[in-house]
């Protein structure tokens, strides 16, 4: 007899999920003006989970008109510490309804639900706690002493982490005093919608978030709307660079969150056990659908074969499967598209002679799926050591010296993560010197914090978000 | 297969070359492991399993031949009620209780339950070499074929590695084939997983069969990351030597979840050839009552209370 575990699945009950979905404008779901809509659908199973409204040019400037006159009528007349009360009341009731948005997320994006529970919906909520304790204190944010909101802020998210990344985007805009048109990305809506659900329960004034559903052109309509102040991007470089080509020489500000191929280096003193930890949770954390994934292991040489050989222990025991059961480690890919894009870089890598290895493991037949995979013997001319693959793929790569190590981690577009492991606090404090990287963790990997700043240097992003530096974002300081 | 000599540089070599460990890794990586969730025939199969595991134990000023007695009889049928339910894994007494015990599990027919003695002058370690030699002969004398001997912590704290190691060899020398000998790290007051990690490398090169977290006489005992250090210990002894060491936890698990939670840290850990009486034992006692609740509630879907499980 063997100690097999048992399914566990997390009841969907929970969950109540409309046919179909209009767009949050005004406080109010409205229709769309146009009749058409896209499906958004669950990538464990393909099995369409709702209807959602497709936002057009027409439809945003609606909710921007709705954003701009609460801004103007309501938000920016309110004394601070009433923003703030909103901002712990939305924490609050997030906290409170938080297994129905872990399941839901989980449903809607493919991660295993013992992410979206412990990791997703708590971070959420503490994004909230922590702006909302800003609200009153911005004079204090560093920002000058006449800290003021900018207006209306566009707010543009992917689909990796759906309801955090609307938190990190929401609290701040909110706390500092701005109104907000927020667009979900495309094959994620459900969170936003049911957090705009919340912004009612909430009693939030109408119009000071607006969330409008749809594709790139719907994107596109937000940031080229004259009556926005300030755009808020997370998404891939590519679409960055057009944002930010698109806002040159409006006097929109913006600050994005873009791509990353994140170093994670690993000395040969490094704690072993929890470095094989580390790394695991680096890349195949959310499918490794995440900006500042580990994606790139460089180790010491004289350690390689070692560390090889217990990281594929350890990748062995990867639960990979249904996302709603409570012991799945590794979900579903998000989407049919993300999954061919996975594969083709991946291919690429046999290809340019790395050498591909996954454990066993039967994937479901239905749904988007890619098993944990390492490639050994990668080099830095490999285009799996220098794109964004952005799913459970490691590339490793060796080192000899630890001046190699930085140059290698450094030789790269991208700027947005990077690890160090090695017991020598000595180490870690010259190599975090020379990192080019927005986050460097020193002996841990994909931890975050609301008071702790992220963001990218280089092609990985303009801008910060979290902590008082994300503050500054959406704040204007200086003279009146 | 020697690894180590019992010479100070020795053993200092083979300590040093051991990896560090990373405390706040260590407390993650167990803390996600207690988030698994066991349910139905998983549950039902770890139950019986953790049953099997126990070494139920009585360890108190007040022990008496009854109380011993009575501890016996629990051992062999857990619930009177239910001839399905294992045997524990073994008794576990001071050694001038082992012979009441041999003596009454042979007369009730549970011959196959080992009797086992803390030994060494159990709990705190503070006597001379000669009384702990005693000490064990004593309890071999009397029929027990586990040794549970503690370290000198003081020792190992201050350096002596030398003592911790001798002392070691000599009772498995004692023990030679008349008994497994389990060693009790006492990681409550080791404190650091580091030193977890050097202690248990230093007792499986000194010969134990098994290596054991607490005497149950300090807390913290039993902790999760603590066991995750030592499985990952005998998991990597095993690839260096091809010889499985067993582990036992003991001390503050009290509840079906907890030992459950074991369990997954085995099977996650050092892997499933460790799930087996041989390789892993968790020292408790009031751990097998809960079991037993649970255990009804699987059969008769609703909770029974108390009284329905025996007091011994």
């Amino acid at each position: 007899m063997t100690f097999e575990y048992s399914p566990a699945p997390e009841s969907t009950a929970i969950v109540d999920i409309s046919a179909q979905y209009g767009l949050f404008i005004n406080g109010k779901f409205v229709a769309a003006k146009g009749s058409k809509t896209f499906n958004t659908i669950n990538p464990a199973t393909e099995k369409v989970l709702s209807k959602i409204a497709y936002a057009q040019a027409s439809d945003v400037d609606k909710a921007v008109v709705a954003a701009r006159s609460a801004y103007t009528k309501v938000w920016s007349k309110m004394a601070p510490q009433e923003r703030g009360k909103y901002l712990f009341r939305i924490a609050r009731i997030m906290q409170e309804r938080a297994r129905e948005f872990a399941v839901l997320e989980t449903m809607d994006n493919g991660k295993p639900i013992r992410e979206t529970r412990d990791i997703d919906v708590p971070l959420a909520a503490a994004h909230f706690f922590y702006h909302a304790g800003w609200a009153d204190k911005l004079k204090y944010a560093g920002a000058g002493d006449n800290p003021r909101p900018h207006g209306v802020v566009g707010q543009i998210i992917p689909w990796n982490f759906p309801l955090l990344m609307l938190a990190w985007k929401v609290a701040p805009a909110l706390a500092t005093g701005n109104t907000v048109v927020l667009k979900p990305a495309e094959t994620t809506p459900l969170t936003a919608l049911l957090f705009a659900e919340v912004c009612q329960q909430a009693g939030l004034p109408a119009g000071v978030v607006n969330i409008v559903t749809g594709d790139g052109a719907t994107g596109s309509a937000l940031v080229n709307h004259p009556d926005i102040d300030k755009i808020a991007f997370t998404g891939s470089t590519g679409v960055g660079k057009g944002i930010a080509r698109a806002i040159a020489g409006t006097g929109k500000s913006a600050t994005l969150e873009l791509g990353g191929k994140g170093a994670n280096i690993v000395f040969d003193d490094s704690p072993i056990d929890q470095t094989v930890e580390g790394i695991v949770s680096g890349i195949f954390f959310n499918q490794g659908h995440v900006c500042c994934a580990g994606s790139r292991l460089l180790v010491q040489e004289n350690v390689h074969d070692e560390l090889i050989e217990k990281l594929k222990r350890r990748i062995s025991q990867i639960r990979v499967g249904d996302p709603l059961d409570k012991n799945t480690d590794l979900g579903a890919i998000n989407s049919a598209a993300q999954l061919a894009r996975i594969k083709e870089i991946s291919s690429s890598g046999d290809a340019e002679g790395a050498h591909r290895w996954s454990p066993e493991c039967t994937l479901p037949e239905k749904g988007f799926w890619y098993p944990p995979t390492i490639f050994t013997g990668v080099t830095q001319a490999n285009r799996i050591a220098q794109e964004e693959i952005f799913g459970p793929v490691l590339s490793v790569l060796t080192f000899r010296t630890p001046q190699e190590a930085i140059d290698k981690a450094n030789n790269t577009p991208y700027g947005l993560s990077a690890g160090v492991w090695t017991e020598k606090g000595s180490r870690i404090l010259w190599a975090a010197k020379q990192l080019k990287a927005g986050v460097i963790w020193a002996n841990t990997f994909n931890k975050f914090d609301p008071a702790s700043p992220f963001g990218g240097y280089k092609e990985s992003g303009w801008g910060r978000e979290g902590g008082r530096h994300g503050l500054a974002a959406y704040l204007k300081g200086g003279e009146k | 297969m020697q690894l180590v000599e019992g010479t100070d540089s020795s053993i200092r070599r083979f300590l040093k070359q051991l990896p560090g460990v990373d405390q706040v890794g260590a407390e993650s990586r167990a803390a996600m492991l207690g988030t698994r969730s066991i349910k139905t025939a998983s549950k039902k199969w770890a139950i019986d399993c953790a049953i099997s595991m126990i070494d139920l134990t009585t360890l108190e000023g007040s022990d008496t031949d009854g109380k011993v007695k009575a501890l016996c009889t629990k051992a062999v049928h857990p619930d009177p009620t239910d001839p399905t339910v294992p045997s524990v894994g073994a008794i576990c007494v001071y050694n001038d209780k082992v012979a009441t015990a041999r003596k009454h599990l042979d007369a009730i027919g549970g011959q196959s339950i080992p009797v086992a003695a803390v030994s060494t002058a159990f709990p705190s370690g503070r006597a001379s070499l000669e009384v702990k030699k005693q000490d064990t002969l004593d309890a071999l004398n009397s029929g027990a074929t586990e040794i549970d001997m503690v370290i000198d912590r003081g020792a190992f704290l201050s350096g002596d590695l030398v003592k911790v190691f001798t002392e070691i060899v000599y009772i498995k020398e004692l023990c030679g084939d008349r008994a497994h000998l389990k060693v009790i790290l006492e990681t409550g007051e080791l404190v650091t997983l580091d030193n977890v990690r050097k202690a248990s490398h230093l007792a499986m090169a000194a010969g134990a069969d098994f290596i054991k977290t607490s005497t149950g006489k300090i807390s913290p005992a039993a902790t999760a990351p603590v066991v995750l250090v030592m499985l990952e210990a005998v998991r990597d002894w095993y690839e260096m030597t091809g010889i499985r060491i067993g582990v036992k936890p003991a001390g503050g698990i009290r509840t079906t979840k907890d030992a459950i939670k074991q369990l997954v840290l085995v099977r996650e850990t050092a892997g499933e050839e460790w799930l087996t009486p041989k390789l892993f034992r968790i020292g408790a006692s009031a751990l097998l009552n809960d079991l037993l609740m649970q255990r009804m509630k699987l059969r008769n879907g609703n909770y029974a209370g108390p009284n329905y499980v025996t007091l011994d």
